[in-house]
């Protein structure tokens, strides 16, 4: 028998789980702040869920990443493994006590770069089968050209598994991290039908792109307590 | 000659062709006399001219630290622990087993998947995904899954120390006493572990006979067993084999 795949199960608890998802660049950190100050501004309790935060895993993860011990099937573990205690931890509780929960990166970041870095992709959905599957994940869809413009022109120093260094995909960094970007925007585009994910024209502007947003999760969300017992006097 | 595949689809990026040398795993629960049991077992086959090499659980470079930290402080969920340790061992597999293999080494390994699977799925973890994650392991060439119950496991950790933390489960809720706590987790594990000998098709030995009658069995069950395989390697080099 199979392991249920991540995405097989309904979540039933009363809080809500929103995704931002895409390559860097995207604009889709901005767009998660945005929405935050919006959430709160309504009244809602709003949790920040961060990639890579439980510290004792994290401790692992940079050593073996300074020390370049990592391999495609130690750095998609790893990476799991923190995801579980953040899953566990952080989002289940929050999600059981009502909170929006909101998540700059999700399943689908470790499903992408774990499959350009040669992972089996049924393996990989399987092994994340115990993550809550989002209320709505948005993928900011940019093409590789701007998104290259705004890190490359932002940020030059790349790190060496950020620019897919560890694939031997070119021996220049910012060629290995064009390269490896691209392989990952492919693979984002084919999880838009396998997950539902919301696609979003990252190249719009900010507020126009902010508008879209709330205007889909809107109708997603629960009524805020204080708001109901106002409606009711 | 010896050959190699996986429970599921290999490890990413890493050829199975060319590993020459034996996966010999020793099972067991904790305090079953695992230890003694490969020490004697590598020395018979030392004698026997076979270069060999030892893992075992929580050895890797890579998770090793951080696995003892974690357990100091009780500090990560039930999942994030089983996924650790699974780190730790693909680490091990991939930078002690298949470079070993490679080498041609009998590769004697305290603990496999086996024992992973069976206390991750006392710590709840669902039996099918557990197994899943580790379907990128090697099948071994032998398992021996040393087998005893837990009264008499029980007089054999008071000789050795006394009752563990996490042996005994403390982490589950499974009793305020470290004694009752012991025979309930030990009891699940074992349960799991003779469950999993089906499934798995390994051979269950009775570990209740002495160390040296245990040991003198195991080692000519293997040294039989690398005989039928061609013997070490210098021996299959001079058979001329192609």
């Amino acid at each position: 028998m199979n392991p249920p795949d991540f995405g097989s199960q309904p979540p039933g608890y009363p809080g809500r789980l929103f995704i931002v998802e895409g390559i860097d660049g995207s604009g889709k950190s901005t767009q998660l702040t945005l929405l935050a100050q919006w959430l709160r501004s309504e009244g809602y309790p709003v949790l920040f869920s961060e990639w890579n935060s439980s510290p004792i895993v994290k401790a692992t993860t940079s050593r073996g990443k300074r020390r370049r011990l990592l391999s495609p099937l130690t750095f998609s573990l790893i990476h799991a493994t923190d995801f579980s205690d953040r899953v566990e931890r952080e989002i289940i509780p929050s999600l059981k006590a009502g909170a929006i929960v909101l998540a700059d990166r999700y399943v689908y970041t470790a499903f992408a770069r774990d499959v350009v870095r040669g992972v089996p992709p049924q393996w990989i959905r399987s092994l994340y089968g115990f993550a809550v599957v989002p209320t709505q994940a948005f993928y900011f869809r940019v093409p590789l050209d701007v998104a290259l413009r705004r890190i490359l022109s932002a940020r030059p120093k790349l790190k060496h598994h950020e620019a897919g260094m560890d694939l031997n995909l070119h021996p220049d960094v910012r060629e290995s991290y064009r390269i490896f970007q691209s392989r990952i925007l492919e693979q984002y585009e084919q999880m838009v039908g396998e997950f539902g994910l919301a696609v979003m024209d990252a190249t719009r502007p900010v507020e126009a792109q902010q508008r879209q947003l709330r205007r889909v999760i809107r109708p997603l969300l629960p009524k805020p307590r204080g708001r109901v017992d106002h409606a009711l006097v | 000659m010896p050959s190699f595949e996986s429970y599921g689809d290999g490890i990413p990026g890493v050829s199975l062709e060319d590993l020459t040398g034996w996966l010999v795993v020793i099972e067991g629960t904790d305090g079953v006399g695992r230890t003694t049991t490969i020490t004697r077992v590598r020395s018979h086959l030392e004698r026997l001219g076979y270069a060999v090499a030892e893992t075992g659980l929580s050895r890797s470079d890579l998770a090793s630290r951080g696995i003892r930290r974690a357990k100091e402080g009780n500090t990560l969920g039930s999942k994030a622990f089983n996924l650790f340790y699974a780190t730790d061992f693909a680490d091990r597999l991939e930078r002690q087993i298949v470079p070993a293999l490679r080498a041609g080494f009998v590769m004697l390994t305290d603990r496999y998947i086996y024992s992973l699977i069976a206390r991750a799925i006392v710590r709840g973890a669902e039996p099918d995904w557990i197994k899943r994650v580790y379907s990128f392991a090697l099948k071994p060439d032998a398992v021996f899954y040393l087998r005893i119950g837990v009264q008499d496991l029980v007089p054999r950790v008071l000789l050795n120390g006394g009752f563990d933390y996490w042996e005994s489960g403390m982490d589950l809720p499974m009793g305020e006493d470290l004694y009752e706590s012991f025979i309930q987790y030990q009891s699940r594990v074992i349960e799991e572990l003779d469950q999993l000998a089906r499934e798995y098709e390994y051979e269950t030995v009775d570990a209740t006979r002495p160390a040296d009658v245990l040991s003198d069995y195991l080692s000519r069950r293997i040294a039989a067993l690398l005989e039928a395989g061609g013997g070490p390697a210098e021996e299959r080099g001079s058979d001329g084999e192609a």
